[in-house]
């Protein structure tokens, strides 16, 4: 069924999926995992490095960029997709300063991207943009932002998320562990995006790139040394729980003991 | 653009062209669609000669005793102060020597919080007046917050840009109240849009800028702003032969604008000769 119904890309199947959409998600799966943090005064991305050739300069890979000195984007997907879009986002910022005076509230430059994506899924002969998005920023007012869209051109609004590779998987750890506490600490909600991207990347800070940004400042990549600290902080607190769960188990064994059939009246831990 | 869509012009179809191979894939800017020399007859409809800026200027001289001069023959006002904008205009429209209203609103009530002053063509203010009110719903709606007064008035230069040079005639204020406090801009025919704390057009604006500039002072409170603003319009319509009759004054606060009155000029100034209350 699927066959006759893909090929055109504004062909609806009968039962009312539009296939080239959903093949443009599954290449987003393709791509390397990212995390978006929002905390109260602070927004944070994380990306998973994969490993780059020995002769490849690391610097020319870049999954995180910025649209506008408030706004910046992480994509999974594929990458040169992501670079004509991102490009056409940072006219468009440019465009808004212009005739309106105000930079781009987060949500304006989310539905501007989203609406070119849907574009795309209406065409003649174009396929959609095999990417999805994760654009954080701060708006004029100060309110921080998080929103994700994907190759359909539908986007939402979140307080975490992730895309890309193994990202419900990391979803999942995000729905667990997102505290109030940690949405009103900029250091947990780092710690957070690290964690969550440690659940499917392989330790070290090698492999993982995180960028943050704090109201009315701009992006900044944390250094590799800064990761590390991180890194060795959720270590250890690792440590501790699995320590702590250890003696819990040890407890809870001496309180099981054989029941005695002697007498009816002993007592009974 | 407005013109082309009141005509029933059907405008570029993107998509149409999408088997082309196109250079840049324009996305639809509604504040500034792109124009340029090939596709403007499509957008615009010009006039029937080929050089509209050159034809009225021979329109505005003498050519065989007939001279069309589109002077702003008004006297509109508007000035911030603490508590927000006051904007005051006359009312009267005049033809060369023939007055051929007394009772023209001079005023557009773009929205509950923005307004627009009409010095010049009336029929170019007003009908560009009506396609920025058009653009500042859309936004509202779009963006679910209300538009700017920057915003507005860039909106209006920019689509005034677009005729420069083809004989529009306007001089407009656009006032309002946004998230950074009162706005005041003068956008003019010529694509001129700046912003200040005073602004006086019109043929009587010479009279009005005295009186202004005399009393004018920020810390002013409402009714001695409303006081300011209404000699001000009254002694331009004294001297001035194209401005008189109404003198309607408006208040724009944070909450939107208020209208608070409008009266006739003579009967001020009687009271103001009877009074001789101009300090300075």
């Amino acid at each position: 069924m699927a066959g006759e119904y893909d090929t055109a890309i504004t062909v609806f199947s009968p039962d009312g999926r539009l296939f080239q959409v959903e093949y443009a998600q599954e290449a987003v799966k393709k791509g390397s995992t990212a995390v978006g943090v929002r905390g109260k005064n602070i927004v944070v991305l994380g990306v998973e490095k994969k490993a780059v050739a020995v002769l490849q300069e690391d610097r020319t890979v870049r999954k995180i960029c910025v649209l506008d000195d408030h706004v910046a984007m992480a994509f999974a997907g594929l990458t040169a997709d992501a670079r004509v879009l991102m490009h056409r986002a940072r006219i468009e910022c440019q465009s808004h300063r212009l005739n309106v005076e105000d930079p781009v509230t987060i949500e304006y430059i989310t539905r501007f991207i989203a609406d070119l994506q849907q574009k795309y899924t209406q065409g003649r002969g174009r396929r959609p943009f095999g990417l999805s998005t994760l654009i954080v920023g701060f708006d004029y007012d100060g309110t921080p932002r998080l929103y994700s869209t994907d190759p359909s051109g539908t986007y939402h609004e979140w307080k975490a998320n992730a895309i890309g590779r193994q990202a419900k998987t990391v979803r999942e750890y995000l729905e667990k562990a997102y505290t109030e506490t940690i949405y009103e600490s900029t250091h947990e909600s780092i710690k957070l995006c690290i964690r969550a991207l440690l659940e499917v990347v392989q330790s070290g800070s090698k492999n993982v790139e995180i960028a943050v940004m704090a109201r009315h400042k701009p992006l900044k990549t944390l250094s590799a040394e800064e990761v590390e600290k991180y890194i060795a902080e959720i270590e250890k607190e690792n440590e501790i729980e699995a320590e702590k769960k250890k003696q819990a188990k040890q407890i809870g064994g001496t309180t099981t003991t054989a029941p005695t059939l002697t007498t009816q009246t002993s007592k009974k831990e | 653009m407005a013109l082309a869509n009141v005509l029933g012009f059907k405008s570029n179809n993107e998509f149409d062209r999408s088997l082309q191979c196109q250079k840049t894939d324009n996305n639809i800017d509604e504040f500034c669609p792109t124009l340029n020399i090939e596709n403007i007859a499509q957008f615009i409809t010009l006039p029937p000669y080929a050089d509209p800026a050159k034809y009225l200027k021979m329109v505005n001289e003498k050519v065989d005793r007939v001279k069309i001069q589109f002077l702003k023959g008004t006297t509109t006002l508007a000035f911030k102060f603490r508590n927000g904008v006051i904007v005051a205009v006359d009312s009267r429209a005049t033809a060369g020597g023939f007055i051929a209203s007394g009772e023209v609103k001079k005023v557009i009530e773009i929205n509950p919080y923005l307004l627009g002053t009409m010095a010049g063509g009336a029929a170019d203010c007003a009908f560009w007046e009506r396609v920025l009110a058009r653009h500042c719903r859309i936004y509202e709606l779009r963006n679910k917050e209300k538009i700017s007064v920057a915003a507005a008035s860039k909106i209006l230069a920019n689509m005034i840009f677009e005729y420069r040079g083809m004989g529009l005639s306007m001089g407009t204020m656009i006032v309002g109240w946004d998230k950074r406090g009162p706005g005041l801009y003068m956008v003019s025919d010529d694509g001129e849009r700046i912003s200040d704390n005073i602004f006086s057009v019109g043929s009587g604006s010479i009279y009005a800028y005295s009186i202004l500039d005399a009393g004018y002072k920020y810390e002013m409170s409402t009714v001695d702003a409303i006081d300011l603003a209404r000699r001000a319009i009254v002694h331009a319509a004294h001297r001035d032969a194209a401005s008189g009759n109404i003198v309607r004054i408006y208040h724009m606060k944070e909450t939107g604008w208020e209208k608070i009155e409008e009266k006739d000029t003579n009967d001020y100034m009687y009271q103001y000769r009877d009074e001789k209350t101009m300090n300075f």
